[in-house]
Parts: C-alpha cells; structure tokens; sequence
C-alpha cells in the first residue's frame, strides 16, 4: 500500500461524525523522515520534493495497520492490502 | 514508452493468472484477454483517458484490467474487490509482471459512497451483473464509479438493462454512449444447466463523469 492509496481510504464504522474516520493512522513503528507541514515555497525545493516522491509512491507498506481516528477500529494491512471489510456484527 | 500494439496487449493479458476456484456467488469469471484488451486500447486511443491517468478498478478480481492499464502506461491503478483469494492471485500477478505503479484495496464497494468523491481520473471495471441474490448491484457499482471518477467511467453491463440505465444516467446527468455491443459466453453455474456456457450480449459503455446528484 503506498501512501497515494492511504490517502483514499477512511473508516466505515457506523455512527461517526460526518466526515469522520479520516485521515487512518498509520501503525508501524518507524517515523516518517517527513516534516509533519509542508514548508513554504516547497514547490521550488527539489530535495523536498524528491523526498515526498519517494515516501507516496516509492514506499510500500507491507505489514501494518490503519487506526480510525475516530472508532479507534484497526484494519489490517497484510501483503500490501490493506482490508476495509467490517464484521457482520458492525456493519 | 513503446507503443503497445493491440495484439501484443492481448498476447500479454493471457498470461494473467485468473480464478483458481471462482465464487459463483461475487460472480467471478476473469475478463477475457481479447475483450480486455480491445476495450483498454479503445479507452485508450480513442479518449487517452489511461495514458499517465489513475486509474480505478472496481471489482478487480485478479486485475485483468488493472494489469492491462499499467501496461498502456497508466500512471496509478488502484484496483478493489471484496474477496482476499482473488486479491492474492492479483499480487502475485503484479509480481510476475514487475509493476510498480498497481496497488490494491480490500474493501466492499457497495459501502463505499462517497468516500472517494472525484479521486480519479479514469474508473474501468467489469462489474458483477446482479445474477445472484445480488440484484442491484451493477447500479450501485455504476453510481459509486460515477463520484469516484474525474473524468469517465467505462464499464459492462447487459444490453437486457441498457434502457434502465439510460434512465439513470439520465436522472444523474451523465452523459452515457455504448461503444460496442459484445457477446460474453459465461461458465455454467448451476449443476443441471445442461450447457456448457451461456451467451450474454453486454454493452461496453462510456460515462462522462459529472456530479452525481444525491
């Protein structure tokens, strides 16, 4: 799962706020080597740039999971796949 | 990037790995090499909306026209399907093909609303029909590729519904043109069906994407 696709996804558990369930919280363990706020003018700084290239479309998670900001409900990333099916029960 | 003859796409596509024991009940059957690939070449030529685009792939199974779409040159496929044992043959495919630029989701499409309004350039899919206890559900794909996409939404429907979905799309404001008629020979899925396969005449249509009113 890159985090182009990360940027997609957002949590189904019912009852949240509208809007609710995203951004997904990334669960891994290691710290993104990215400022958390673009700085201004980042259009023009090539070494940013080349550095968020890298981590939306060169990284790929593996193992992990997305955390709903909201539910604290996990889906699990296995392969690359991140699964967003509910259980019967919550859906 | 080399231009991709349609014969060579073709010859490509048919060494996609597909279904080892398909699930009649998601109506899994994998899109024919042949029609895949002349549907992706129109996509392409004749709209470019694949050529360094996103791409969606609803109801992807085992990525037939994902694959074929990163080979055109996509610039980003994503492809979404309910079921783990077709996403699995799909990540072995990407690995046998060496793409880079394919990720996958699992995740129910019919609970997706609006989620991902206008994430995409392009949706192509070959959308369940409703077949099987799952009437509906080639609308509910259709409506979600709809908000999901930029820009159009190609996609398989039986010519039978073609009038339904002229009144739909109607209703939605989209504007909807059936590029060809093609004819779809399915696996049995009962036991006592006494043919081997059965004829379908579907419809490949495009959708311009616009607002779909709520």
């Amino acid at each position: 799962m890159k985090l182009l696709t990360h940027n997609l996804l957002s949590s189904h558990v019912p009852g949240l706020r509208p809007g609710g369930g995203f951004p997904l919280r990334i669960e891994l363990g290691h710290p993104s080597e990215l400022p958390p706020e673009p700085s201004p003018g980042y259009e023009a700084d090539e070494e940013f740039l080349r550095r968020l290239h890298h981590v939306l479309l060169e990284v790929e998670v593996l193992e992990g999971s997305l955390q709903c900001p909201d539910s604290g409900r996990r889906f699990p990333i296995s392969r690359g796949v991140p699964n967003l099916l509910l259980t019967e029960d919550e859906a | 990037m080399k231009k991709l003859k349609l014969k060579e796409l073709e010859s490509c596509l048919q060494q996609v790995d597909t279904f080892e024991s398909p699930k009649l009940l998601l109506e899994q059957y994998p899109t024919r090499p042949h029609i895949a690939a002349c549907m992706l070449y129109t996509i392409h030529n004749t709209f470019d909306d694949i050529e360094n685009k996103t791409i969606a792939d609803l109801g992807c199974g085992c990525g037939m026209l994902s694959i074929g779409s990163a080979m055109l040159g996509a610039g980003f496929c994503v492809g979404l399907d309910i079921d783990a044992d077709a996403l699995e043959i799909f990540n072995s495919n990407i690995e046998d093909f060496e793409l880079t630029n394919v990720n996958m989701v699992q995740c129910d499409i019919c609970s997706l609303s609006d989620s991902m309004s206008d994430s995409f350039d392009t949706v192509i899919m070959n959308p369940p029909f409703g077949t099987k206890h799952n009437k509906g559900i080639d609308m509910i794909f259709l409506k979600t590729a709809l908000q999901m996409a930029k820009t159009a939404v190609y996609s398989l429907h039986k010519t039978s519904t073609r009038q339904h979905i002229q009144k739909k799309a109607a209703e939605w404001e989209v504007k909807m043109e059936v590029l060809a008629e093609l004819r779809f020979d399915l696996p049995a899925s009962y036991k006592f069906h006494k043919k081997k396969s059965v004829d379908i005449e579907v419809d490949f249509i495009r959708f311009s994407a616009k607002k779909v009113l709520n």
